[in-house]
């Protein structure tokens, strides 16, 4: 049998159909009143009676309707106030809507902030106990599940250790596993998750993909559109409070990419990470100007579907006269890997003769195998010759993102044939 | 401000297993997890008063002993309110740990649900379980501050009775009246911050109108005021405590029913304990909603 991976199906939608939804989202509406002139006592009130009754609205959560189903990994993305933690604290019980319904069939575990209870000055026995409590476990089931608890964080050596001698990454550790041992039908996770390093949220996320194969229901906030197109069947994406657009993963990160990046796509690798930029070599010679990413057409992008064409390119100004200048790229991921590099020297060899004050643009093209994450482009150009004298190299100062593609682990899904033959 | 519709809802919702109302409120759905957080809450508090420092029983114990020695001092040697009062030290006492009691709960119940902050915007729970754990947590004091008590009751001579029985639902009336008070006093700071101060007057006039470094009775002999008399008597505090006396320190003394001058009168009372408690419960449950957003 022989097939072959270059552009993957779409995730399948909805699994599940016939059984109940296991979250119904039924027109909720939520909005806070912002009063002109807040009055915290009664001694203010007494004394302005009649001030004080004028307000603004603000609609954080406006006419949302969605059904999730049962074993659904379901993503919720929206810009900064979206208005999405609010719907997430709505769907947790943490506000009341004031219209519409929401229910959630079964035992919800919120991730929206681990260890919330915990207390420094108990020990660590003592803290699971009543997180899992607040979680939602008797008594007896907290005693029962106690040492799988323990197991799951790996911290049978410090049971008796108060808390405030924890380690932080340990503190996180046991939330997790709190939150994971309770045995929630449905799990609601922030995007909290994404402080803890790269290694544990893979291992967060690993656990994620168990529970959902269990039959769980997971809500996902997030605003990372590769973890969305990684994980979720399904997703919704808000804005200012209204649902913008639901469906598959990949057309919700498309839509997300939109409304970030839509109209300022050209201004993009100036604005990506200002602060975080370094800066090496003298730049007498030669100075990259700017540097982008270019689509198969030509076009400056700031987002690319998996398998199409791309295009890495850098404008250098030249300052005196450069012989055979070496020019380079470093594509890194969202966790600061580098992926790959290349440079002139190896793929070309000599580049040619550039007079003082003259332009120009290096442009290095590959097919977009990469999966889908965030992708920061470092330039440099160099003298020719052994050794690395930079004239120029700017770290990070371009930014792709890649949508669509399986996920397998891997940084990138090279094209391949598969063949299985009877020997 | 639209409204919750109850009635759309229920048609909507998927038959058993769903909450109908999802929203945060009192008392939530589960009275078993209800009960659980709330003993959970307080026995963290208690655990942590207690083995927080080796001297931690001390520690709670030696609030409410000093006040005594100070009150005693001050009102047996100094102005001699002792006087024709057979075991006024024992009374003193079992007064003030009583009192103590109310304070805790009341003045602890105030910011309750600002220190739980936390909790209360992360967490969905029955809203009602803080104020009840620290009415909790101040029942356990209660309980370890009365065992000091006893010992001194039996140190000073004092008869033992089967009317000490009677102090349990006397504590319990005690409980409803505090707790009752406490809910109201939660819901409230969340909307005005100055309940703090306001309550701390109000507790000093209540001590005072109080008989608890004097006795009910010695208003009406020395004052001789009707009114005076009626406030005295009739305060829920001044009920519980005068029954306190008659059936814990000296059997000889006024039972709450005489000292108010009929029983009858006992209703007043007690109706001031239920509408306490109806007022408290029915403010917080209206509350309870949105104490997470309006914090």
């Amino acid at each position: 049998m022989t097939s072959t991976a270059s552009h993957p199906p779409a995730p399948a939608a909805a699994p599940r159909p016939s059984a109940p939804p296991a979250v119904v989202v039924h027109h909720v509406n939520k909005a806070f009143r912002i009063p002109h002139q807040q009055y915290h006592t009664l001694k203010e009130r007494a004394l302005h009676p009649f001030r004080g009754n004028t307000y603004d609205e603000l609609h954080a959560v406006d006419d949302v309707h969605f059904e999730v189903a049962q074993g659904e990994f379901f993503g919720i993305v929206g810009r900064n106030g979206s208005g999405k933690s609010t719907l997430l604290k709505c769907l947790a019980g943490i506000y009341d809507v004031d219209s519409g319904d929401l229910h959630v069939r079964g035992r919800l575990s919120p991730f929206i902030e681990l260890g919330v209870g915990f207390n420094m000055d108990l020990t660590a026995r003592d803290n699971v106990m009543i997180n899992a409590i607040m979680l939602g476990l008797t008594r007896q089931q907290a005693r029962e599940r106690f040492d799988d608890i323990i197991a799951f964080g790996g911290l049978e050596d410090f049971l008796d250790l108060k808390l405030k001698n924890y380690s932080s990454g340990m503190i996180v550790r046991l939330a997790f596993s709190v939150a994971i041992q309770v045995d929630a039908e449905v799990l609601l996770i922030d995007e909290v998750l994404a402080v803890g390093d790269a290694a544990f949220q893979q291992k967060c996320f690993a656990e994620f993909h168990r529970l959902k194969d269990e039959g769980r229901t997971i809500l996902f906030v997030t605003h990372d559109m590769s973890a969305v197109e990684r994980f979720c069947d399904r997703a919704v994406l808000l804005e200012k409070g209204k649902m913008v657009h639901i469906g598959e993963p990949y057309t919700v990160a498309r839509r997300y990419n939109e409304l970030n990046f839509g109209r300022t796509v050209h201004e993009l690798p100036d604005e990506a990470e200002e602060g975080a930029e370094e800066r090496f070599g003298d730049r007498s010679a030669a100075e990259i100007v700017e540097a982008w990413f270019e689509n198969g057409a030509g076009e400056r992008v700031g987002d690319m579907a998996h398998g199409e064409q791309c295009r890495v390119c850098m404008r250098v100004t030249f300052h005196e006269l450069v012989e055979h200048p070496v020019f380079g790229f470093t594509l890194r991921n969202d966790v600061g890997a580098t992926i790959f590099g290349a440079h002139s020297d190896m793929t070309i060899g000599p580049t040619g003769v550039f007079d003082a004050d003259t332009e120009a643009i290096a442009r290095f093209e590959f097919q977009n195998w990469l999966v889908a994450s965030t992708y920061l482009l470092t330039p440099s150009i160099a003298r020719h010759g052994p050794g690395a004298d930079a004239y120029d190299l700017r770290t990070d100062i371009g930014q792709l993102i890649v949508h669509g593609g399986f996920y397998t682990g891997g940084v990138t899904n090279l094209p391949h044939t598969f063949e299985v033959t009877p020997a | 401000m639209s409204t919750r519709d109850v009635a759309g809802s229920s048609a909507l919702a998927p038959s058993g297993g769903g909450h109908r109302s999802h929203g945060p409120s009192a008392f939530g759905d589960d009275l078993r997890r209800f009960w659980n957080l709330t003993l959970t809450l307080a026995a963290t508090d208690f655990k942590l008063r207690y083995f927080g420092s080796v001297l931690g029983y001390f520690w709670s114990l030696a609030r409410p002993l000093l006040f005594f020695g100070v009150l005693y001092v001050a009102f047996t040697r100094l102005l001699g309110l002792n006087e024709g009062i057979p075991h006024y030290p024992v009374y003193l006492l079992s007064s003030i740990v009583l009192w103590t009691f109310f304070t805790e709960t009341t003045g602890g119940c105030v910011q309750c649900l600002l220190a739980r902050e936390g909790l209360l915007r992360k967490m969905r729970f029955p809203r009602l379980v803080i104020p009840l754990s620290v009415a909790l947590t101040a029942l356990f004091n209660l309980g370890t501050n009365f065992v000091a008590v006893l010992a001194f009751a039996f140190a000073s001579g004092v008869e033992v009775s089967w009317t000490w029985l009677e102090l349990l639902p006397l504590m319990a009336l005690m409980a409803t009246f505090a707790v009752g008070i406490g809910m109201l006093l939660s819901a409230l700071y969340v909307r005005f911050r100055d309940i703090q101060p306001i309550w701390e007057v109000l507790q000093q006039i209540l001590f005072y109108g109080s008989p608890i470094i004097y006795v009910a009775t010695l208003v009406g002999e020395k004052a001789g005021i009707k009114w005076q008399h009626a406030l005295v008597t009739l305060n829920p505090i001044a009920t519980i405590l005068t029954q306190v006396r008659h059936a814990f320190v000296d059997g000889s003394a006024p039972t709450a029913a005489a000292a108010a001058g009929g029983t009858t009168r006992l209703l007043i009372p007690l109706a001031m304990i239920a509408a306490m408690f109806a007022l408290g419960l029915w403010f917080f449950s209206r509350e309870a909603p949105r104490i997470a957003e309006n914090l």
